[in-house]
């Protein structure tokens, strides 16, 4: 049995311009590779016509309004024309940063118990029905909000209930299980060499997570943490069902809110001429946060494990 | 520095001694006696225990759910298995140096301080005054002496290896143990490493555990070779490599086995 073909090398590679480059490829190898060419240049392309999309919509109004007087307006009148989105960006701010508030303790705490102390089967099976949290549709949690969290805000505060507080704490509970199992494999990743390292040191397990195991895998809990961001930012259903919706910036926890994403729900069904471009003049800039937020993630990314990508990097003889 | 049954004092003392993980065994009868300021070394194939029994010395593997012990370990004449046993104090009287050199994503200085500022030392004199014999003894510390402050991830391997083993001078261990210290070395880190055993070992008893006959023979102390969980052989260097008395040993040392 041989894996040579009769005749035609095994291996046989040229290096050209700095890359290898196989010459014996079938044509079959051909086709397959064309196919999944056009599968990736699908996702490039979708995502760049919905961008030229976006922006062609919106940009009229953006003009017309202004791009200051269209982001930092705080009026926001579709029937007298008057079209500030600061109202909604505040809003989409105050929420995501209160659901991160409440939010990231709890997923990080519940990441290192489930990843540093929790018995390894216990741990698995929690992290399964951590990860089922977020096979919930959204609706369910704008659902479970409206019919139980705004009537006891109601009940305990006399405010209609519809607010800041309630759109966040159900964002909180939305963004726990995206935190928690990316923090979750950035904590498994870090070699238990370094456990053992505290602990042969005299040091116990709490001193090992708080001194080598967070530091080590903290830029994936910074990842987990954007990730989260982003979810908060482009959640719309649930936020739109509990949030009161009102085109106002809040000034406290109990004030209606409307964010970005549900202040275009809301009103995209009816909505026709320099209405329906400022909605989509409203979704340029939320497509910007978004994209922002997406290049400080690789950014972080791109900083890798804070000490597990550069171990070595003065010893060039030994490994490599 | 004979160590062993003939009259010295003995630091470590294996009594019939098994260890298993689950259905696994890893450690079956074993019997060993290594004695105050003795440079041993373990050799044997990849599996064989060398690990579990340094392991067990030092109650690392305490956190392996599966893993059972039977028989006793004397350090010191303590039972370390002893339920009086305080886990964190025996770690601090029997250090230990991975094969992995796990620095901690901090300072120099505050990598071998770590330890002491653990077992309650405050003084920042004390602890410098730490840091400086822990380094030199380690012969790290003409290189790194003017750069404390820089971050421990950017020394080399062998460098790094070093600073592991200053990390553990610091507690002012009574024994070292050292699992494949060398096995991500290159050959002149190694040999450093070796001699720096040598050197210490003059005040602290060392157990080395290696796969490499050959470092075994450098290195020249009293050699275990283990095999299976089984201590197949105990004997001088000298004789081990030269008059091997069982035939497991003799196709190891001569590189027919592992």
């Amino acid at each position: 049995m041989s894996y040579r073909k009769e005749g035609s090398p095994f291996w046989r590679t040229t290096v050209s311009s700095g890359r290898v480059r196989s010459q014996g490829r079938t044509a079959n190898e051909r086709v397959v590779e064309r196919v999944l060419f056009c599968c990736a240049l699908t996702a490039v392309s979708a995502l760049a016509l919905i961008t030229a999309f976006i922006f062609a919509e919106g940009m009229p109004e953006l003009g017309r309004t202004g791009p200051a007087r269209f982001v930092f307006g705080t009026t926001w009148s579709p029937s007298r024309g008057m079209f500030g989105v600061l109202p909604m960006i505040a809003g989409s701010v105050a929420v995501t940063l209160a659901a991160l508030l409440m939010g990231v303790p709890v997923a990080v705490a519940c990441a290192v118990f489930l990843a540093e102390m929790a018995p390894p089967r216990a741990g698995v099976l929690l992290k399964a029905l951590v990860e089922l949290l977020s096979a919930v549709p959204s609706v369910v949690y704008g659902f479970v909000g409206l019919t139980t969290l705004v009537p006891l805000i109601r009940e305990w505060t006399g405010a209609p209930g519809f607010s800041v507080l309630a759109a966040s704490v159900v964002l909180a509970i939305m963004v726990m299980p995206t935190i928690t199992s990316v923090s979750y494999e950035s904590l498994k990743a870090v070699p238990g060499s370094y456990r053992d390292g505290v602990a042969a040191l005299g040091g116990t397990r709490w001193q090992a997570i708080r001194m080598v195991v967070l530091p080590a895998a903290r830029s994936g809990i910074v990842a987990g943490i954007i990730l989260g961001i982003g979810r908060c930012l482009g959640e719309t259903m649930a936020v739109l069902m509990v949030a009161g919706n009102a085109p106002v910036i809040p000034t406290s926890l109990l004030s209606p809110v409307r964010t970005l994403t549900s202040g275009i729900a809301l009103e995209m069904g009816y909505a026709s001429g320099r209405h329906r471009e400022a909605l989509f003049g409203t979704a340029v800039v939320l497509f910007a946060m978004i994209a922002a937020l997406n290049l400080l993630t690789r950014y972080v990314a791109s900083k890798g494990a804070v000490f597990g990508g550069r171990r070595r990097p003065r010893d060039g003889s030994a490994g490599a | 520095m004979q160590g062993g049954g003939d009259g010295v004092f003995r630091m470590i003392r294996y009594s019939d001694f098994n260890y298993s993980y689950g259905a696994v065994c890893a450690l079956r009868s074993l019997n060993l006696e290594i004695g105050k300021n003795e440079l041993f070394t373990v050799m044997g194939p990849t599996g064989s225990g060398k690990t579990t029994m340094l392991r067990c010395l030092n109650r690392l593997n305490d956190v392996v759910p599966s893993g059972r012990h039977s028989g006793s370990l004397y350090l010191d004449g303590v039972d370390v298995y002893d339920p009086r046993v305080d886990v964190t104090v025996l770690r601090r009287r029997v250090g230990m140096v991975f094969a992995l050199p796990a620095v901690l994503p901090t300072s120099i200085f505050e990598n071998v301080a770590y330890g002491p500022r653990r077992a309650g030392e405050r003084s920042k004199a004390a602890l410098s005054e730490t840091v400086e014999r822990s380094l030199t003894a380690a012969a790290l510390w003409e290189e790194v002496k003017d750069r404390l402050g820089e971050r421990a991830e950017t020394l080399s391997g062998g460098q790094q290896q070093r600073l592991a083993l200053a990390r553990v001078l610091a507690l002012g261990p009574d024994v070292i143990l050292l699992d494949e210290p060398t096995s991500g070395l290159d050959p002149i880190s190694t040999l450093r490493i070796e001699d720096l055993l040598r050197e210490l070992s003059r005040q602290y008893t060392i157990v080395l555990a290696t796969h490499n006959p050959q470092q075994a023979a450098r290195v020249g102390s009293r050699v275990g070779f283990l095999m299976l969980g089984e201590l197949v052989e105990v004997a001088e260097a000298g004789d081990m490599f030269t008059r091997p008395r069982d035939p497991r040993t003799e196709a190891f040392v001569s590189g027919r086995l592992g």
